[in-house]
């Protein structure tokens, strides 16, 4: 597939993904919107592009790995696990309801899940972990990570990002989703994290700086990012607007966790079919 | 009699074991010389993982290591394990994942280092923990035989260990079994359940109590969860006179493990010697168990008291 339509079709499913995580939310009543939007382009770019995975075999040894230490973004995480029937698509409207699989923060016993998130600042220790079980094994795969910049206040992650460079992780690929946006208010009020780039340089990392939005920057960092093997892990820092692509949501801290009534619901949708899938970045 | 300490026995397993088993990996957080995790380090060092002093991320990275396949054992000071206890919670026993972590240094025992290095809290908070499995040797022969046993066990687990030597009681042909008490002395009056470092105090205490004409069975508890219910309350029921006896604060550790047990089984008046909700000091082992209570004597007293009142 010619790179430019190859883009534009992860564009389009970016969209209709943007949806179903509205969707999700909505009738769960409950959930993260404005962290699954940020992300949703990212994710898509990676399931539909770059992960080595068998969805029919979920724990097949050789796959990539994909942790979502932001777990809170589960509906962005479930919409690409159904659209790739890890499960099946009717599961989506069973989340967060008793008894059913799709757990509020993602469960290891659902297909596809790779770590339980929930609790900030363990993925990416987790996904050190894994690295060096796969560099012991010597298994030809990657794993990915995706924390958020809210996340990066969590002193954990800079444990685990000197774990990672002193151990040489170049199987190790961190995505940091900077929405700029936490729970109470704007990174930089609440507690500015500072120049990420210059300090995942200093803590000894490849950066890739990129518009997280942009699909065709996506697939590139996806692309240099899983082939550098330098030595040192790889984090790409996706810049992106929390709530990304319903207005209203956007770069607001109100719909970090909160679900849109009737008729944000409506409007929501409205303008996720108006999006130029060209255009859109 | 030879002493050794428990954190010896387990460093010494976990080299054999790393011998026996290619997916045995260990990882420790600058105190691999203390937690004796060295001599595995020394002899396998791509697969000992130096995480420098960040607990958190090594039960994490053990965790990660776990949901690969790997065998991995994450020791450290147990007071340090609890810098890490979300993360053991939320990464590790959430999902059943099989890492051993190993808390050396435990309890009062620990003598000169002070307050800031005694885990006195350890036992209750892993034992809160649904899916852990919580472990103390008494000697470093069960410490040995313990690391081999959770190599074949599939789940979450704390084992707590000692700095200083304690008296060798077990041979190397002691059948250890997770789960299962170990009645060391036979009794009649009483019955002293204790756990860890307190086993020796108990044994000695159980000769003072002798010389009383007092009979008390002494029962090795080396596994706080899961509890070995059925010979604690069978215990109970013969005597009606239950101590128990840990290094550890009475709240939530064996004390509180064996009252919630018997309380809905066999509810019964009984005593725990432990660390009466407070911390200790500096000094050495033997001074500090005088002062605090949990020395042979003190466990005498106390269960000669609760004998005669009982009669």
């Amino acid at each position: 597939m010619a790179k430019q339509d190859l883009t534009l079709n992860l564009k389009q499913k970016a969209k209709e993904l943007r949806k179903d995580i509205i969707d999700i939310v909505y009738k769960a009543q409950s959930g993260h919107p404005g962290g699954s939007l940020s992300a949703i382009d990212m994710l898509v770019g990676l399931y539909n592009y770059k992960l080595k995975i068998e969805p029919k075999n979920p724990m097949w040894q050789e796959r990539d790995r994909f942790i979502l230490s932001k777990g809170h973004c589960s509906p962005a995480i479930y919409a690409v696990l159904a659209d790739k029937e890890f499960f099946p698509k009717s599961e989506l409207e069973g989340y967060r309801k008793i008894s059913h699989m799709l757990q509020g923060h993602p469960e290891l016993s659902t297909p596809g899940i790779d770590f339980a998130g929930g609790a900030l600042g363990q993925g990416i220790c987790f996904a050190l972990g894994i690295a060096l079980a796969c560099r012991l094994d010597k298994r030809n795969c990657n794993v990915y990570a995706m924390i958020g910049d809210g996340e990066s206040q969590e002193g954990a992650v800079w444990e685990s990002s000197m774990a990672a460079a002193f151990y040489k992780l170049d199987n190790l690929i961190v995505i940091l989703d900077k929405n700029q946006v936490q729970q109470t208010g704007k990174i930089k009020d609440i507690m500015d994290i500072g120049n990420a780039t210059l300090k995942w340089k200093a803590f000894g990392w490849n950066v890739i700086d990129i518009n997280g939005h942009d699909m065709s920057q996506v697939i590139k960092a996806l692309d240099k990012a899983s082939k550098l093997k330098n030595k040192k892990p790889t984090i790409i820092i996706s810049n992106t607007i929390k709530g990304k692509g319903v207005s209203f949501m956007e770069l607001n801290s109100k719909f970090h966790g909160k679900a849109p009534n009737d008729e944000e619901y409506k409007k929501a949708i409205e303008e996720i079919e108006k999006i130029d899938v060209k255009k859109f970045k | 009699m030879e002493k050794t300490a428990t954190r010896d026995g387990y460093g010494k397993a976990l080299l054999e074991l790393g011998k026996q088993n290619p997916n045995v990996v260990a990882l420790d957080a600058d105190l691999s010389d203390s937690t004796r995790s060295e001599y595995f380090a020394k002899q396998f060092p791509e697969r000992f993982f130096s995480m420098g002093i960040a607990e958190q991320d090594m039960i994490g990275a053990a965790a990660g290591l776990a949901f690969s396949g790997k065998i991995p054992y994450a020791s450290t000071f147990a007071i340090f394990s609890e810098r890490a206890y979300e993360f053991t919670r939320n990464i590790v026993s959430r999902n059943k994942l099989n890492v051993k972590i190993a808390g050396s240094h435990a309890g009062i025992f620990t003598g000169e280092d002070g307050k800031s290095a005694q885990a006195i809290e350890d036992i209750a908070i892993y034992r809160v923990l649904p899916n852990m499995v919580v472990l103390q040797p008494c000697d470093s022969v069960e410490a040995e035989k313990m690391v081999f046993a959770l190599s074949n066990y599939n789940g979450p687990s704390y084992m707590r260990l000692h700095r200083n030597p304690v008296p060798v009681i077990h041979d190397a042909g002691y059948k250890f079994e997770i789960g299962k008490g170990e009645v060391l002395k036979q009794g009649k009056d009483c019955v002293i359940f204790a756990t860890g470092t307190l086993v020796h105090e108990a044994l000695k205490a159980a000769e003072i109590l002798e010389n009383e004409k007092i009979k008390a069975y002494v029962v090795n508890i080396h596994t706080i969860k899961p509890l070995d219910t059925n010979l604690i309350i069978d215990l109970a029921k013969k005597t009606n006179c239950v101590i128990t006896a840990e290094d550890h604060n009475v709240i939530g550790g064996l004390g509180g493990a064996v009252a919630e047990t018997l309380s809905e089984n066999y509810p019964c008046i009984m005593k725990r010697i432990g660390l009466q909700d407070r911390y200790a000091e500096s000094g050495k082992p033997d001074e500090l168990y005088r002062k605090y209570g949990l020395d042979a004597y003190s466990i005498a007293e106390e269960a000669m008291k609760f004998v005669r009142k009982k009669k």
